[in-house]
């Protein structure tokens, strides 16, 4: 199967997932179970993950501004800038495509393959729409707190970092990272994250639904799934960027 | 009565069914026999809608399963039980939410209503203390149990079992087979079985069918069975020498 295929077939999938659910009760609950299982399960990664990054940042921020000309804040205000332009939405994103994705592909390929869902089918369910509407809308709700977090967690450890280390004062790390705050850049950061959210879900799923075979195939279809969900997310992470700020 | 008329199905070019007719009586446990590859399981995802033929009819009680609209469509799927071979019970929900599913789907029992009817026939496939397990605690054939308590919660016109007591011991394949004529008997159920096994076809097979490269190849009762003189069928049905023993030994007696 050509590339153009199975990004056809991704999107016939989507028609399928975007109906309603048939019972409003049960998408409840499984709505509430992924909410704990591909975003609260995800809060230790991304805050240890936020707090080390954001150090390094700060760091290398720091000893990269040698010249006495440029005042110190400006660790502070760089430091929060690339938290929050690129590192919470895209880093922290392509961190989840490995643990969130690869988790949705090996359990829905292990479904296909132990004919749980052909169980579903035969039951006139709609497998699709039951299956991955309650992640979409999960993660579409939980990653945006989830960035924020890892903004703020990211941003503290820099603090830290410069502090503990003493390349930089306190006064001047916190001047920086309120210096010309642009309430845009927030909403930039979310609207990737909107976006990377959706992907992190749908490209795993895909993978997962339409595996054929046995554990192998389920085990080359996770792999898959990360590859192709990072390349998708690094490649609308540019055009969103050329789109959002320039 | 399903009623099957000339189902043809091709995969890539190559026919898998070449124009099957056969008639699926109420009350009568029907068993569809063949090699490996011979399109049993493309048969019966056929008959089960989860692969549409490429020709041919398939009738449910006079309803044209692949014409249905989306509606009747549904309203035949709740009509409809299936025993898939591994059992395919939902790995994340214990025995009882998994027996539970279909009817938190379909119905709109309470919650006390469903356990109720959960147990009934968790105790009819004699699984009343497992409730509370989830599928990989269970032995393989308390799995089939599980899956066939799923399959009749709501009441099915009809039922399906893809090779039921593949991978169990002779002695749970007996009580598995013998659970599923109960059962067929009991809710007047069309049943159909995908099956390998020369025993249960021997024990409950009342219809036999027999599949040979996508063509029905012989059709009769398990006492037909045992009398016929069709080459294809008997180097099949009696391949082992047990059998063929069996076979001599009823022959000779008659």
């Amino acid at each position: 199967m050509n590339y153009f295929e199975h990004i056809g077939k991704y999107f016939l999938m989507l028609k399928h997932v975007f109906r309603a659910p048939q019972k409003k009760k049960v998408f409840r609950e499984s709505l509430f179970r992924e909410i704990e299982d591909l975003g609260l399960k995800s809060l230790g990664i991304v805050v240890f993950i936020s707090f080390f990054v954001g150090g390094v940042v700060a760091i290398q921020t720091a000893l990269n501004i040698d010249s006495p000309l440029i005042p110190s804040y400006l660790i502070g205000f760089a430091t929060k800038r690339s938290i929050i332009l690129e590192f919470a939405p895209t880093f922290v994103s392509i961190i989840l495509a490995g643990k969130v994705g690869s988790f949705i592909t090996s359990s829905i390929g292990t479904m296909r393959v132990t004919e749980q869902i052909d169980a579903l089918e035969v039951m006139g369910i709609n497998s699709l729409n039951y299956l991955i509407l309650p992640k979409v809308v999960a993660a579409l709700f939980f990653y945006p707190l989830l960035i924020m977090l890892s903004i703020v967690v990211g941003i503290i450890g820099g603090y830290f970092a410069g502090v503990l280390t003493g390349l930089f004062y306190a006064k001047d790390y916190i001047f920086g990272i309120q210096l010309e705050f642009d309430p845009y850049l927030l909403q930039y950061a979310m609207i990737k994250t909107f976006v990377f959210a959706f992907v992190i879900i749908t490209v795993p799923a895909y993978h997962g639904y339409y595996v054929k075979g046995g554990a192998l195939e389920v085990g080359k279809a996770s792999t898959a799934s990360v590859v192709w969900t990072s390349i998708v997310i690094i490649t609308l992470n540019y055009y969103l960027t050329q789109m959002l700020l320039s | 009565m399903i009623q099957v008329i000339d189902l043809k199905k091709n995969f890539s070019g190559s026919p898998v069914l070449k124009g099957i007719s056969t008639i699926f009586e109420k009350g009568k446990t029907s068993m569809i026999i063949g090699q490996s590859g011979s399109g049993k399981t493309v048969f019966l995802k056929c008959l089960l809608g989860l692969h549409s033929p490429d020709e041919g009819t398939i009738l449910f009680d006079n309803r044209k399963h692949n014409e249905l609209k989306i509606n009747d469509q549904r309203q035949l799927r709740k009509e409809i039980g299936m025993v898939f071979q591994g059992g395919a019970l939902f790995d994340s929900l214990n025995v009882e939410e998994n027996v539970m599913f279909p009817l938190k789907m379909y119905t709109k029992q309470t919650h006390q209503e469903m356990r109720e009817r959960v147990n009934s026939v968790l105790e009819r496939v004699n699984l009343k203390n497992s409730q509370h397990k989830l599928p990989a605690e269970l032995s393989g054939g308390m799995q089939k149990r599980v899956a066939i308590a799923r399959a009749i919660v709501m009441n099915p016109k009809y039922l399906f079992c893809d090779e039921p007591n593949s991978g169990l011991d002779p002695k749970t394949a007996i009580l598995i087979d013998n659970l599923i004529q109960e059962i067929t008997k009991e809710y007047d159920m069309i049943t159909i079985i995908n099956s390998h096994d020369m025993n249960s076809v021997m024990e409950i097979g009342e219809k036999i069918m027999f599949l040979n490269h996508g063509q029905k190849a012989w059709e009769g009762s398990n006492e037909e069975i045992l009398k016929t003189d069709n080459e294809t069928v008997v180097d099949f049905v009696y391949s082992s020498n047990l059998l063929k023993k069996v076979r001599k030994a009823y022959l000779m007696e008659m």
